[in-house]
């Protein structure tokens, strides 16, 4: 009894306190930590110079071991065409000593060919996505996957892969079943047929095709039916309009493609990709190798067309117009998952593949070295190298430019490309005479 | 655009429904779009996804209350909201800000004003397929928001500006901090027209599209950098100042025809205002208190209205508030400038491309929150 009126006594004196009617001055929050007393990572301190960052200075050196760790193993493989000749030999030595014919070897070594050039396009996928998202992470002050297998991600395709693997495949209601599952498999059944004649360096190619320029387009136009099957048979507006925006740019864009390189096809007289590859050996002045780049003005307008005509082929950004996220969600591929949507991209990765050896290949001189004075690193380093620059460009142009539109990029092409490849064939030819 | 071709050449219309689940459509807005090809006939802007009544609200809530309403409506940029609810509010309860606390406002409206256009600059660079300028905006964007997390501890609805005053005085190391973000940021937008606004094929795509005359622009109500990118001089911290704007220097960008690219490049010029303005109030930030003494806790002002406007982030947004003397407002109306901004959307597309509907729609610089509000 006593005790209750005390706390009632003891009330309106509280109150009486912060009658004044202001607000008392507010206090961070320190045990809830919900204000910071600073702020998170900024970066004003790497922006002023990149080099004070030990982890950059060690990065930097980490990419500069990688690069000679593998010209030093190229020297001591040496060429790998010998390597093939040898092994050759001892299957023929092997299969004959045991009564079969020559043409069982010849088979087993067509097989064998085949599943390497199988192989180049599916571990191409696995290096190149990896490859896209740290140059773009880069690219856009991020870091890419860091996580996956510990060392720089290096995992995380792999892991990507699997998970591709496990996820549901979706069939929608409304789409025509058979062409839907069909698809995938035509747009990248061409990409694996289009690397039989491509050179990987001196005599290294799994066909030496005479006309293999011819058949490297001609295969590669195939998977444009593949990718209008997929927007058609989706059941889906948006595909409907990826499929038809692919099928009008990628038959456009064949043809300055096509034209650029007759220049190429002209100093070298011939379609066979090793042979054009050859063709650009020995230097000029005994420095300047004789690479097609270097032919003044033809050399350099010929590769440009060429570039740009590649990477609308390959449905990449500024010329991404089929799968333009932000207008068709995702174009031809919005309503495939798992293993069949990442078909597509591997189709994909092996055409930007394919574009960057035909680039090497035609400009750059295949695998032959641009110092005159290297008698050490083999052809198939060089190949690479040259290769990887030019997938570089690719991925460059991707994470650096906005996107056309559908008319423009008609307008590009045809208004622009075309007539400058014209002109260039024509330059070529002027070149000849003179020389 | 090849006009012969398209009329020779007619084929079914097809409907497509750009959205409320679609990339680029900032949100969850629907448009009915009717192409013939890929170009398009007839649009049909279909708001009221995100519709949370919050006028409504406010009729069942005090007024202290109300502030937090306000950051969800146009949720990229909440501060120019608090403050235009605090500036209406202060007029029905006669309070006045201290100088300390109208400077503060200035200077986070200021901010929340570069981060909604970067927030539009990288999002834009996206809707036209530049995927990198997004993340190079983000990357100031979150130094911003760290600033405002520094100040009031949220980063998104950040409930700062209170009546008659501000929540808090930003803490010691915060100016500092500020000044260090400033010159950090100045750089970055010469980088951005490098990357973007100068990039030929982003001035290919915006250039000559979604073309609003200075009347249309006028007759449709626009405001903001969709107004001005008309060439129309209309700018509420120019026109009708308040919290001590007319004591600040800063130019109002305009841009001359009216196209995608000229209210893309005026938020992008606004940036460098902003900073300008940012850069004066660090300068001379007044001492003081941070709140108005007097304010009640259960604020019941006297009958009658006010109206106040501010220029937010997105244009001209006012708030007209009725009193009846009760502890809630009797009728809160809110004019929110991307509601006002998204109905000229259904004559600006018809006749562009599909590729152009999102060029479009990205340089109205809609946010769905304050349209459904």
């Amino acid at each position: 009894m006593s005790e209750e009126p005390k706390p009632d006594a003891k009330a309106p004196a509280a109150k009486a306190a912060p009658a004044k009617k202001t607000f008392p001055p507010a206090k961070f929050n320190e045990k809830a930590g919900r204000l910071l007393k600073t702020t998170r990572y900024w970066p004003t301190e790497l922006w002023a110079n990149p080099w004070n960052k030990p982890s950059y200075r060690r990065g930097a050196l980490l990419l500069g071991g990688i690069i000679l760790g593998l010209l030093a193993t190229g020297a001591a493989v040496g060429e790998l065409a010998v390597w093939g000749d040898r092994l050759y030999a001892w299957l023929l030595a092997f299969i004959s000593a045991r009564g079969g014919s020559p043409v069982l070897a010849q088979g087993i070594w067509a097989v064998f060919k085949g599943l390497l050039v199988l192989h180049v396009i599916l571990l191409n996928g696995l290096w190149a996505v990896w490859w896209e998202r740290k140059i773009s992470a880069h690219i856009q002050s991020r870091v890419g996957p860091v996580y996956a297998g510990g060392f720089h991600g290096w995992a995380q395709t792999i892991c990507d892969g699997i998970k591709l693997l496990l996820k549901e495949d979706i069939t929608p209601a409304a789409s025509d079943a058979w062409v839907h599952a069909l698809a995938p498999a035509i747009v990248v059944v061409p990409v694996v047929a289009a690397f039989a004649p491509v050179s990987f360096g001196r005599q290294l190619a799994a066909a030496n095709l005479d006309v293999g320029v011819l058949y490297v387009f001609a295969m590669a136009g195939i998977s444009v039916i593949g990718i209008v099957m997929a927007g058609w048979a989706s059941g889906n507006k948006y595909s409907l309009l990826g499929g038809l925006r692919a099928c009008a740019q990628l038959v456009s864009y064949e043809l300055p493609r096509g034209f650029s390189i007759v220049p190429v096809l002209m100093f070298a007289g011939s379609l066979n990709i090793s042979a054009i590859a050859a063709a650009q050996a020995g230097y000029k002045w005994g420095f300047l190798p004789r690479w097609f780049i270097f032919y003044p003005v033809v050399g350099q307008l010929a590769f440009l067309i060429f570039l740009i005509a590649s990477i609308a082929e390959t449905n990449r950004t500024p010329f991404d117009i089929p799968e333009a996220e932000s207008e068709l969600v995702s174009g031809f591929h919005t309503e495939y998952s798992g293993m069949k949507w990442s078909i597509f991209f591997l189709s994909e990765y092996g055409y930007v593949l394919l574009a960057s050896f035909l680039l090497a290949a035609f400009f750059l001189g295949g695998g032959a070295s641009p110092f005159a004075f290297d008698h050490l690193i083999p052809s198939w380093i060089w190949m690479l190298g040259k290769a990887m620059l030019m997938m570089f460009l690719f991925l460059w142009a991707r994470w650096t430019f906005p996107r056309l539109r559908a008319d423009q990029l008609m307008d590009f092409n045809w208004k622009f490309l075309l007539p400058w490849s014209f002109a260039n064939i024509a330059l070529a030819g002027v070149w000849l005479l003179l020389s | 655009m090849s006009s012969t071709a398209e009329k020779t050449m007619k084929t079914d219309s097809m409907f497509i429904n750009l959205g409320p689940q679609h990339p680029s459509t900032h949100g969850v807005l629907r448009v009915g779009l009717t192409i013939e090809g890929e170009l398009i006939t007839k649009a049909v802007p279909d708001i009221g996804y995100l519709h949370r009544g919050t006028s409504k609200l406010a009729e069942v809530r005090g007024y202290h209350h109300c502030v937090v309403l306000t950051d969800r409506w146009d949720y990229v940029a909440a501060m120019p909201n608090n403050l235009v609810f605090c500036l209406a509010a202060e007029k029905l309860m006669e309070v006045q800000a201290p100088p300390r606390a109208e400077a503060l406002r200035v200077l986070m409206c200021e901010l929340n004003r570069v981060a909604s256009h970067l927030l539009f600059f990288g999002t834009y660079g996206i809707d036209i397929g530049a995927f990198t300028p997004f993340l190079y905006a983000f990357r100031e964007r979150e130094m911003i928001l760290d600033l405002f997390e520094m100040a009031c501890g949220a980063r998104l609805t950040y409930n700062y500006i209170r009546l008659g005053g501000v929540m808090a005085d930003v803490p010691p190391e915060w100016l500092a901090k500020c000044r260090e973000f400033v010159d950090y940021f100045k750089p970055r937008i010469d980088e951005y027209d490098t990357l973007l606004t100068y990039n030929p094929i982003f001035m290919a795509r915006t250039k000559e599209v979604g073309l609003i005359p200075a009347a249309d622009a006028v007759s449709w109500s626009l405001s903001g950098a969709n107004l001005r990118g008309s060439g129309v001089c209309y700018d509420v911290r120019k026109s009708d100042p308040y919290c001590g704007y007319e004591r600040y220097s800063f130019d109002v960008p305009l841009g001359q025809t009216g196209s995608c690219w000229d209210r893309y490049f005026c938020r992008v010029q606004e940036m460098r205002q902003s900073i300008r303005i940012i850069e004066q109030v660090l300068g001379g930030l007044p001492e003081g208190p941070t709140m108005a003494a007097g304010v009640a806790k259960i604020p019941k002002p006297k009958p009658g209205e006010a109206y106040a406007h501010v220029e937010g982030a997105r244009g001209d947004l006012g708030i007209f508030l009725v009193s009846d003397g009760q502890a809630s407002p009797y009728r809160m109306h809110v004019r929110a400038p991307s509601f006002l901004n998204l109905a000229i959307l259904q004559e600006l597309l018809v006749g562009n491309k599909v590729s152009d509907v999102i060029a479009i729609l990205g340089s109205i610089d809609i946010v769905l929150g304050e349209v459904d509000r």
